[in-house]
């Protein structure tokens, strides 16, 4: 193999396993953690970044759009501290816990860490890490899925992130939020990885916000993984607003246990290059999610939602509903598989992917994929893609309303699904504003 | 005095089909004039030609709106200048609530007068006053834009939306047709509240009943595109009669 792999190895596969050598003990970690990196870092090499061919990633080739390996990120400097903060606005009214990574380090300083709520536990990745917490130890990566690139890479450059721990049965009111900031000074990578860890019968509300300040080029590699306990419940929103210089890569890794209920929102408005990964395990019996997102996108914006749900106890509900608004000539993609183990009795599973269409240049493409081993399950997929409706703007304008206005309303209205069900009601309105944002920025590009 | 509404040797088709073929009307202010004719005569095709919805062109002739040709204005320009067209099937629009529409819509129009804009307790007492007359509840109020509606309550919140936005020119295209005898009255009174000396209608209808309710000043007959009788209201009872066969065999 050597010598083919390596003639082969494009200049960001060179930079990588380059960074990769040069690491020695730069990173946080003891022993163990660096034999999890070089483990995650010798299956990326064996593969290298995924292209055309790869199925998974038919339709984002890494190999030809990720053209360089940028440089770890710096820890942040003062000046970037406090530019960063003055910047973040996302979510800024919410009275939220703010957890502020910038630039892909955690900020204590910056961040909500005192005045935990009673079963609350914070702490931060790198600290984890260096300490050799046991109970990360023990979790972290066991929601990997098998022979991802993104989180191989994430694994095995993981410099920091947050640690969540939510104590059984505790209720925590208050949302925490993530703020990922990218000052965006120099072209930089960051590998961020969390874990949270949600006991059983506890509640938590998750928000994750990611902008950028600068224009330099930017690859962010995020890593989430979410352990929701029997009878817990996650409520999580993401909203991604990253420069057009940003390609992100981000992997969401859930397991669920018995009768837990997860809900998921995302909304990506920003990045040149988006990946969102969602590799979900239902594992005990009764689980519920309701995972929906919209990707809006103009430009030559390039957003891929692949999602992956694995069913894998009897009894479990799912419904996915994901929406593309798509103007330019943006590009984007839906890919969802259902799976369901032969043990997955009465599994009821519902995806829906839609695009709406408001240039003849924007191209939406969807794999919707069921695999089923057991009998007794009710499972459906659908795509839709087209433009907006004629007669329904018609009867809008027909009532004084503008064509521009006119064309929000229907374009909110096509989103509007995918926020119904967001139950913070601060947040939804968030969320909702920041659609309208994203509407009021194109102006009448699409007229 | 100019006319309100002046068509001129209208001729409209739609994918190369001619649809209206040199079609003559004056409407004065004040005045309501019934159009009376078969299916298919090219009704609907006039309302949205008026209202300006795309897809139809005019291959001849002129659309005057207080002398001024609108032929070249969008449908929210005509709107805003007091062009409202009750449609013949309202649309549904899942995802918008109603509020929000009826709010944009006044607001839009009010800005091109130059009116400050109506806050939304505003425009919900607004709305709540006009709606209450026509039978409208507030939990269709909450409802998506028509979405859910029976027929009968589709026209009642088309008559909401004129009595609301008080329109110069009312187009009413088969504003009777899926209404029962009761509905009919409700949606008539609305109409009948709206006449005044400053507003010009056009009511298209296919059955006379319509017009037992909302009295027309003049009847015209049209078909295959084009008005080919006009006369008084008793016009109508004569048609209620004898049916539009003899205006078929005329237009063919
Ligand atoms: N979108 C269209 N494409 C082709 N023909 C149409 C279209 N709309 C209407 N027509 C035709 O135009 C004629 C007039 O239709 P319409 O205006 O709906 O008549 P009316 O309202 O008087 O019943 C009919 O023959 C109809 O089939
Ligand atoms: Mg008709």
């Amino acid at each position: 193999m050597g010598e083919n792999v390596t003639a082969n190895r494009t200049p960001a596969e060179i930079g990588l396993a380059e960074a990769f050598a040069q690491l020695d003990g730069k990173l946080p970690g003891n022993s163990d953690v660096k034999a999890k990196r070089e483990e995650a870092f010798a299956r990326f090499g064996s593969v290298g970044l995924p292209h055309r061919r790869v199925e998974a990633w038919h339709y984002t080739d890494l190999k030809s759009l990720q053209r360089e390996a940028l440089p770890l990120a710096a820890p942040p400097s003062a000046e970037a501290k406090t530019a960063a903060w003055n910047a973040q606005t996302l979510f800024a009214g919410l009275g939220a816990r703010r957890l502020v990574i910038i630039d892909g380090t955690v900020v204590p300083a910056l961040s909500d860490m005192d005045g935990l709520e009673p079963g609350l536990t914070v702490s931060t990745m790198a600290a984890a890490l260096s300490e050799g917490d046991p109970f990360v130890a023990s979790h972290l990566g066991t929601g990997r899925p098998v022979d991802d690139p993104a989180v191989e890479l994430n694994t095995a450059f993981m410099g920091d992130g947050v640690v969540i721990r939510v104590a059984e049965g505790a209720v925590i009111e208050r949302p925490i939020h993530l703020v990922f900031v990218a000052t965006g000074d120099v072209p930089a990578s960051t590998f961020v990885r969390s874990l949270v860890v949600v006991g059983n019968g506890a509640k938590l509300t998750l928000a994750e916000s990611h902008q950028a300040l600068g224009a330099a080029a930017y690859q962010p590699n995020i890593g989430l993984e979410l352990v929701v306990g029997d009878d817990a419940q996650v409520d999580y929103v993401k909203c991604l607003r990253e420069s057009t210089a940003s390609q992100h890569l981000a992997s969401f890794m859930t397991a669920l246990g018995a009768r837990a209920v997860f809900n998921h929102f995302s909304l990506t408005t920003g990045g040149a290059v988006v990946r969102n990964q969602l590799f979900l395990k239902l594992n005990g019996e009764g689980a519920c999610v309701d995972i929906r997102g919209a990707n809006l996108l103009r430009g030559n914006q390039h957003a891929d939602t692949t999602l992956v749900a694995d069913h894998l106890a009897p009894g479990c509900q799912a419904r996915e509903v994901f929406k593309s608004v798509l103007a330019d000539e943006s590009r984007g993609i839906f890919q969802g598989k259902i799976s369901v183990a032969p043990d997955a009795q009465k599994t009821d599973a519902k995806m829906m992917a839609q695009a709406l269409l408001l240039s003849e240049t924007a191209e939406f493409d969807s794999k919707p994929e069921l695999e089923i081993f057991a009998d007794d399950v009710q499972c459906g997929h659908g795509t839709t893609a087209g433009a907006l409706d004629e007669d329904l703007r018609f009867y809008l304008m027909a009532r004084g309303i503008p064509a521009d206005e006119a064309e929000s309303l229907l374009i909110q209205a096509f989103v509007g699904e995918t926020l119904e069900n967001i139950a913070h009601e601060s947040l939804k309105s968030v969320l909702m504003s920041a659609v309208a944002d994203w509407l009021q920025a194109g102006g009448a590009s699409h007229a | 005095m100019t006319p309100l509404l002046e068509v001129k040797n209208l001729h409209a088709e739609i994918d190369g089909k001619k649809i209206l073929n040199g079609l003559d009307l004056v409407v004065n202010k004040g005045e309501v004039h019934a159009i009376m004719g078969p299916n298919g005569a090219g009704k609907s095709t006039l309302s949205y030609v008026l209202a300006g919805r795309d897809g139809y062109e005019v291959t001849e002739g002129d659309v005057l709106l207080n002398g001024e040709s609108m032929l070249e204005m969008e449908p929210s320009e005509r709107a805003c200048k007091g062009v409202f067209l009750a449609f013949q099937y309202p649309m549904e629009i899942p995802g918008v609530a109603t509020m929000t529409f009826l709010r944009a819509a006044l607001n839009a129009q009010r800005k091109t007068r130059g009116e400050p804009e109506l806050s939304s307790p505003d425009a919900i007492r607004k709305v709540k006053d006009v709606a209450g007359q026509l039978g409208i509840n507030m939990d269709m109020l909450k409802r998506p834009v028509n979405v859910g509606f029976s027929g009968g309550e589709k026209k009642r919140a088309e008559t909401m939306q004129m009595a609301l936005l008080e329109p110069k020119l009312c187009l009413l295209d088969e504003t009777d047709s899926g209404l029962d005898i009761d509905a009919l009255k409700v949606v008539s009174e609305g109409v009948n509240r709206l006449r005044s000396p400053e507003r010009g209608f056009v009511v298209i209808t296919h059955y006379q009943r319509l017009l037992d309710h909302i009295v027309p000043d003049i009847v015209h007959v049209m078909s295959a595109g084009k008005i080919v009788r006009t006369g008084g209201k008793e016009l109508a009872h004569e048609l209620e009669a004898s049916g539009y066969a003899q205006y078929q065999q005329e237009a063919a």
